[in-house]
């Protein structure tokens, strides 16, 4: 395939920059191939216990940026032991011993240390970007570590990780030469910040267009420094707590009127009512809107602030919203793609008590462009999954959580099967599902027959047999990723297609039926899958029968071989 | 899947009987006739339902005005919100398929919060596309012939007693193994709802899927924030002043003495008779965005008279635009403008309305 000079066929892939589009080019040929991993300069490594840091480095000299994700998917709620693993340092320091020039970093479910933050900032000269989800494990002076030494930093990212404030001066080790910020979020920070220090970077960074302050960012700062970034595009707000009738209040009103550019607005991790008012000039632009953490707004307030906010794209609100609320968001956000409807069951707040399958219902008619849910509700029925399902043929993430999670249609009591069945039947293009609700193994299926393109699909309190499982197993063709709790799958399930394991990332299941026979048997069979089971921090007893049962169970396909940084408590087959 | 047919009243009827005699197995046939039955919920806002007004009174399959002809009473499951009758169990039955709706009323004249959602489940009764701006059909209760507890039954608050009704069906009807299992998940309530105990909060490890960085933020500020109780329905009188522009006195009233905008609106014109409410006027309009539309053109008249309310935001907005709950947990006083005046507090929902048609 020598018919263009490599340059030409260089050039045309800088085009092409999907990882699944350059993984397709570099299969052509070897010359494609070399060409191709030659100029890949932005990798993702979906398990970073699937391969080496070094054979990645090996493939890709020109790297620049690289995302990696380490804990399983249900780490997020508590089901993975403490120190399990997906550390980065080993990264970070095979990395640092190359001539990589890295400018990005993307952690998702990793535990990063200070001293991998300093090795960080002092290997890469060009280092740019430093984006942190739900990671845990370090603390305010690794992040004082990547102020002090990044000089060409643009962003410091960092959504809702763990870290251990010691309430240092982080922040004022931005060096006075550092002017290149474009984006800052230290919301998840639980500590306090010197704040002239943070009003002066805001006035040395031109380029600023994301802030997200943290909850100790009290509404006159916010003042100021919204008066030295009033081109900020997106702004997380701290504290929103102020007499409406005082000074500061009017001033902060006059200056957010001057924020033309405001698309996005979080926060509100503290809110008065009545406060809200301030805001009201920026709402009739914004595509993105996060209340979530907003506990202090009332639903009354929640639907004024929403009647005012026509071009939505993405909300992620607290369900306090009620149904009503929900007709509200159907009425007015024509262009709503995103919704993640969370629950405030949790903090046990006063007002409308959830949200039902009818504001579901509601949306579905009102939001045609819906895209992507996350829905915590009290009930769910047949009837009004249906209804979704025909409005919203384009759903792509579809992800159901009833509170109770083996409630049935609470009209008819029965399980939720033809609802969800109508969802992988109509919504075509669904890569994306989690279950909740009373399941028997018809749904799944109905998901192996009609979801071709699932990937991800998350099943607890489900099913009623084996071949709950195996459907899924032999029709979802595109799954990539199966997380099963709590259900009664057991050893026929997980050992009918062990060959499949290895077209996807990993498979999790825990409180299941599978025994450790037939773990054992798994990775004694299938050389290329790690194996781990765990219990809740007590080692696993590796001589006791095989019949017994596993509490969790994780297997992942991987190049790498064993790995040797698992605690005591994970037994890798 | 087999589409669904459509299941009338009569029909039900024998359908349920089927069901109930094809006991506890889940065979297919059985999900398909209740996806069936399912088709006549009034919320679909389906225009090929054969009838609105009777989608409206009939609980799908679920005739409770057949049961007694049925005798199945016996086997009979009822649900109810605390208060109303307790639910019967037959501890050995195994097909579910029918679960009687009790009709007493299980919404109660005194507005809780469960009316918001029947407003809601109201409003696509009447088949308008928008399923939630409607909410003055909510109101108009005694448009529909069915039952008001009923409605309200169809969209059931886990609270107090029910949820351990609801928690023992699964596992009496289902054969499920894993039930076994997790015994555990059976014995937390859905929701901590309206200030429920949150002890009795899920004890499942994990469960509702939050990330537990969200879940531990919210526990920290929920402290600080939670300083708004709504008023507690039903307790005590809510006594507001209601002025009118050009009169000479103002009156006051309990809005705990109504339970509609209905109620109110009579009441008030009652009292200010030279008046005409602008919205809670006549009730043929299904929508109320049309309603508002003609009310709208005459307010641009100046010849109509509007009723407007002062909420604990200090904003003023129309009456009629939040479910009646709401309404009385946050209004501080009205007033009976001038439409003239009014012109500027017309709700998005109108002016979005508006622009649509």
């Amino acid at each position: 395939m020598n018919i263009f000079p490599d340059e030409v066929i260089e050039q045309i892939f800088g085009y092409v920059t999907s990882q699944r589009d350059r993984n397709a080019l570099s299969l052509v040929c070897k010359n494609w191939h070399k060409l191709e991993r030659c100029s890949r300069k932005s990798v993702l490594i979906g398990n970073c216990y699937s391969i080496s840091p070094e054979r990645v480095i090996e493939r890709f000299p020109e790297l620049k940026s690289l995302t990696l994700k380490g804990k399983p998917h249900f780490a997020d709620f508590n089901l993975v032991p403490h120190g399990w693993g997906g550390f980065v340092y080993p990264w970070i320091e095979a990395l640092a011993k190359t001539k990589v020039d890295l400018e990005k970093l993307k952690l998702k479910r990793m535990v990063v240390t200070d001293e991998g933050l300093e090795l960080l900032a002092r290997s890469f000269m060009n280092f740019k970007s430093l984006v942190l989800l739900s990671c845990e494990g370090f603390t305010t002076t690794g992040l004082a570590a990547i102020a002090a030494n990044c000089r060409f930093l643009r962003e410091l990212d960092l959504q809702e990780n763990e870290v251990d404030d010691h309430k240092g001066q982080w922040l004022s080790c931005f060096p006075d030469c550092c002017t290149s910020l474009v984006s800052l979020n230290f919301a998840c920070l639980k500590g306090e910040i010197n704040l002239g220090a943070l009003e002066r970077l805001v006035a040395r960074s031109p380029n600023l267009k994301s802030l997200r302050l943290n909850h100790t960012v009290p509404l006159s700062a916010l003042q100021r420094i919204l008066m030295q970034a009033p081109q900020l595009v997106d702004l997380g707000i701290g504290s929103f707590i102020h007499d409406p009738h005082s000074e500061v209040y009017t001033r902060l009103k006059n200056t957010i009127i001057k924020c033309k550019s405001m698309t996005s607005l979080s926060g509100f991790f503290e809110v008065l009512p009545g406060c809200l008012r301030a805001i009201y000039p920026v709402c009739m632009n914004l595509t993105a809107l996060n209340l979530s953490y907003a506990a202090g707004i009332h639903c009354r307030e929640l639907i004024k602030l929403i009647r005012r906010c026509g071009k939505l794209q993405r909300l992620w609100i607290m369900d306090c919203i009620g149904d009503y609320g929900l007709g509200v968001v159907a009425s007015t956000c024509k262009d709503l793609q995103e919704l993640r409807v969370f629950p405030s069951v949790l903090i046990g707040l006063n007002g409308p008590a959830g949200v039902s399958e009818k504001g579901l219902v509601a949306i579905s008619m009102g939001c045609t462009k819906l895209h992507s849910l996350l829905y915590f509700c009290q009930q769910m029925t047949n009837a009004a999954l249906i209804t979704v399902a025909k409005n919203c043929p384009n759903c792509i993430r579809f992800r159901l959580c009833i509170l109770d999670p083996t409630k049935p249609d609470p009209d008819t009591l029965q399980p939720l099967d033809e609802g969800f069945g109508a969802i992988v039947q109509s919504c075509k293009q669904l890569r994306r599902l989690s279950l909740s609700g009373q399941l028997t193994d018809r749904v799944f299926l109905y998901i192996g027959v009609y979801a071709e393109q699932l990937e991800m699909l998350s099943i607890a309190f489900a099913g009623q047999s084996d071949k709950g499982m195996m459907y899924v197993l032999n029709g979802c063709k595109k799954l990539r990723k199966l997380e099963i709790r709590d259900s009664p799958f057991g050893d026929p399930a997980l050992l009918t297609d062990m060959g499949k394991y290895e077209t996807m990332r990993s498979l999790w299941m825990s409180s299941c039926d599978v025994t450790i026979g037939a773990c054992k048997a798994l990775a004694e069979k299938m050389r290329r899958l790690n194996v781990e089971i765990f219990n809740e921090n007590e080692k696993v007893d590796c001589s006791v029968d095989g019949g017994q049962k596993v509490q969790k169970m994780y297997l992942y396909r991987t190049l790498a071989g064993r790995r040797n940084d698992a605690p005591e408590h994970v037994w890798i087959l | 899947m087999s589409p669904p047919a459509v299941v009338t009243e009569e029909d039900g009827l024998s359908k349920v009987s089927s069901t109930v005699a094809s006991g506890s197995s889940q065979s297919l046939d059985c999900f398909s006739q209740n996806g069936a039955g399912l088709k006549e919920r009034n919320y679909l806002g389906l225009s090929d339902c054969s009838s609105v007004d009777s989608c409206a009174s009939t609980v799908p399959v679920l005739c409770v005005e057949k049961k007694e002809n049925m005798n199945l009473k016996a086997t009979e499951l009822r649900l109810g919100l605390p208060g109303s009758q307790s639910p019967e169990r037959d501890p050995d039955l195994f097909s579910l398929s029918l679960a009687k709706l009790d009709e007493k009323p299980l919404f109660p004249l005194v507005p809780t919060k469960d009316g918001i959602c029947l407003s809601s489940q109201k409003t696509v009764v009447s088949g308008n596309k928008r399923g939630f701006a409607d909410t003055m059909d909510g109101f108009s209760q005694g448009k529909f012939t069915g039952n008001t507890g009923m409605n309200a039954m169809l969209s059931p608050r886990p609270s107090g007693a029910q949820p351990s009704a609801m928690k023992e069906m699964p596992s009496k009807l289902q054969e499920r193994p894993c039930s076994d299992n997790n015994g555990t998940g059976h014995n937390h309530t859905g929701a901590s709802i309206s200030g429920s105990a949150p002890a009795s909060k899920a004890q499942v490890v994990g469960w509702p899927p939050i990330r537990s960085f969200r879940k531990n933020s919210m526990a920290t500020t929920s402290n600080k924030n939670n300083d708004e109780v709504d008023g507690k329905p039903g307790v005590g009188a809510l006594f507001v002043k209601v002025s009118m522009d050009g009169a000479p006195y103002l009156r006051k009233v309990d809005l705990r003495s109504y339970t509609t905008y209905q109620e109110l609106s009579s009441a008030l014109e009652k009292m200010f008779s030279c008046f005409t409410l602008g919205q809670c006027g006549s009730h043929g309009a299904p929508g109320r965005e049309m309603l508002s539309e003609s009310k709208l053109r005459d307010l641009l008249h100046g010849s109509e008279y509007v009723l407007t309310y002062e909420d604990k935001d200090g904003d003023w907005m129309l009456v009629g635009d939040v479910p009646w709950e709401m309404f009385t947990d946050t209004c501080k006083r009205l007033k009976i403008m001038k439409g003239s005046d009014a012109i500027g507090l017309a709700p998005r929902a109108m002016e979005k309305s508006k622009s649509r048609s």
